[in-house]
């Protein structure tokens, strides 16, 4: 077990002859502190995929270092940094039992038989594979077979961390919640480091302590679930965490609050007056209200689902997104809207302006 | 809903009944019709039952001639698919390389059989032949025409030449089709290369390994311009395979009959063989 940590990491896959490299990665220096569970979230294509084969080694960056502890491991090859890794699509020994499936990493590594059959038996347990380990491997069903991959990731004890690239994708839904609650589970029972990949923001922020969201091969912000929704460090992050996401809307600024629509709006806290940059506002759905008086607006949409409604309204070009619960009613007539001062961002060139005075 | 009851959709049935019945059962029922009559020219023809069955799976003649395309079919099946699969495994999987091996592994695919078997001969023969003279040049005494060991080295040399490539293409297409995540899995579990091949490559490879085999069992079992071209069938009989020996009885000797009883029971033997070998290859796959 140990910290592992990013130094100015940059990744670039080799380009078409002729073609500068485009950076799948670009500039991450990160610590995952030991016994962490990690969610990397972000859209498909951020780098995700490549940062988590950069910890196990199936990658070798371009440019910067890893160290596990202090130990640089940049050139370490996979076998030599006992990284255990998911994949996405599960990937069986066809030819073996589920047994043999299960047990092969530890046989690779010289594990005797006796201790290798009690670590199988117990993760067969945990996974509910017991009953099939006599039976061959590729006779399983997608989830099953995922089970096996995810039971091989699970089966080493010596790890210094486990890596999990969107394992359940090919699981169904119902099962999707026990296996994640397991994952859960497990980490407090073994402490050891989890790395868990998603583009799917529900995982990430059931599975993590931390969440590292990614956007365009850089990390845009690392925090706890509560931090990531209530503080955006990039309107990335307030657009891609939360459902609907947050309201990013263009702004100008008078004195160090925001105006938008000709509203003077109070952001709760004030800001250097002379930013330079685009300038907006971030407002989650949940803080917007109707109001007797503040920006008029117009009712595009209104989706019932169920405990609370989603009202799409319009100011000029600027659609904006509220939450409005089921007891709450809807004006009829010449609709306001005002935004929760405690809850407004400012933000310019799409990372968050801190208070002037801070 | 009422059914409609209309046969006249048998007719678009006739081309294909006809194309099948002129190239396939017309001809093979004409070689059963051959096999158990007895005729001396005239179209004057006497019944005779199995006699000619019984007389070809007696024959002392029949046997040596199976005896030798069973050795000889074992022999190239045994280096050429290993030596395909090693072939295979070699090859570039990705780089400006992958097309030029490609193409330098099709070429001899593309050569018609009676130039290879030519090629060969020439290439071989002790006096002139490249390969023939340099052998006999570093103190080897080769000479394919008079001695049987040369002969079958040479037949089955030029036969893996030609042919390794076929399965050199299928398993490439098999290793190809391996996701990248199958690699990479195995590298986290640290397996060996050898665990890598034997149980990642092999199994990603048993479907086009068995179309390879069958299609070289069957191929190299019906062997017949390369050899006939090279050797011609000799020294003596020593390298007269199946269709050779039939050619010769049919043609030759123009026996009509045991020829005809021949050529049925070397197509049940074939038939007999791939159908084992298939079915025991695919017999894991249904579970």
């Amino acid at each position: 077990m140990s910290r592992i940590e990013f130094r100015d990491v940059r990744h670039a896959y080799p380009p078409p002859p002729g073609q500068a490299p485009v950076y799948a990665l670009k500039e991450v220096s990160q610590v995952w502190e030991d016994g962490g569970a990690y969610a990397l979230l972000g859209p498909s294509g951020c780098g995700k995929t490549t940062l988590l084969n950069i910890i196990s080694g199936l990658l070798t960056p371009s440019e910067g270092s890893i160290r596990f502890d202090e130990r640089d491991v940049t050139g370490l090859p996979t076998s030599e940094r006992q990284i255990a890794q998911v994949f996405q699509f599960p990937v069986v020994y066809d030819t073996m039992s589920v047994f043999d499936n299960l047990a092969f990493p530890l046989r690779n590594r010289g594990m005797p038989e006796s201790r290798v059959s009690q670590r199988v038996t117990e993760i067969a347990e945990m996974l509910d594979l017991s009953e099939r380990l006599g039976q061959r491997a590729s006779g399983l069903t997608a989830d099953g077979k995922q089970k096996i991959s995810l039971g091989r990731g699970l089966v080493r004890e010596d790890v210094n961390a486990i890596l999990f690239d969107e394992p359940l994708t090919v699981i169904d839904p119902h099962l999707k919640w026990q296996l994640r609650s397991k994952l859960k589970e497990l980490h407090q029972q073994i402490g050891v480091t989890m790395i868990y990949v998603t583009h799917d923001q529900v995982e990430a922020l059931t599975f993590a302590d931390k969440v590292v969201v990614m956007h365009d091969g850089g990390v845009v912000q690392v925090g706890s679930p509560v931090e990531l929704f209530n503080r955006p460090r990039h309107t990335f992050v307030g657009y891609f965490i939360g459902s609907p996401g947050m309201n990013i809307l263009p702004c100008s600024l008078d004195r160090g609050q925001p105006v938008f629509a000709n509203n003077l709006l109070s952001s709760g806290y004030p800001v250097d007056t002379d930013l330079s940059g685009k300038l907006e506002i971030g407002i989650r759905p949940e803080f917007i209200r109707f109001s007797d008086d503040g920006i008029a607006v117009e009712i595009q949409k209104v989706e019932d689902l169920g405990r609370y409604q989603v009202v799409t309204v319009r100011h000029e070009s600027s659609q904006i997104k509220m939450l409005v619960g089921e007891d709450q009613a809807i004006p009829s007539e010449d609709p306001k809207i005002s935004f929760d001062p405690d809850n407004l961002r400012i933000y310019c060139d799409d990372w968050v302006v801190e208070s002037a005075h801070a | 809903m009422r059914k409609t009851t209309n046969q006249k959709a048998w007719w678009l049935v006739v081309p294909v009944l006809l194309l099948v019945a002129f190239n396939a059962f017309i001809p093979l029922m004409t070689v059963v019709n051959y096999s158990m009559q007895e005729t001396f020219g005239n179209n004057v023809f006497f019944w005779e039952g199995v006699t000619w069955f019984e007389k070809v799976l007696r024959s002392e003649r029949f046997h040596d001639a199976l005896l030798r395309q069973l050795l000889f079919t074992g022999m190239i099946i045994a280096i050429e698919v290993p030596l395909g699969i090693a072939v295979a495994l070699a090859m570039p999987r990705k780089g400006p390389w992958v097309s030029v091996c490609l193409v330098l592994m099709a070429l001899p695919l593309l050569i018609p059989w009676n130039v290879v078997g030519a090629m060969w001969n020439i290439f071989a023969l002790p006096d002139i032949g490249l390969l023939g003279f340099t052998l006999n040049s570093m103190g080897l005494d080769y000479n394919f025409t008079q001695q049987p060991v040369s002969a079958w080295m040479t037949t089955v040399v030029m036969d893996v030449w030609h042919w390794t490539s076929l399965v050199v293409l299928l398993c490439y297409a098999g290793l190809c089709s391996i996701p990248d995540a199958y690699y990479q899995a195995a590298h986290i579990d640290g397996a060996s290369p050898w665990a890598v091949f034997r149980y990642i490559q092999l199994p990603k490879m048993k479907r086009v390994l068995t179309i390879a085999i069958l299609l070289r069992f069957m191929d190299s079992f019906m062997i017949y311009t390369e050899p006939f071209v090279l050797t011609g069938g000799g020294p003596g009989n020593t390298t007269t395979f199946l269709s050779i020996d039939l050619v010769k009885i049919a043609l030759g000797q123009f026996d009509l009959g045991p020829a005809a009883a021949m050529s049925l029971i070397y197509f049940l033997v074939v038939l007999l063989i791939c159908w084992v070998f298939y079915t025991v290859m695919m017999r894991n796959e249904e579970q």
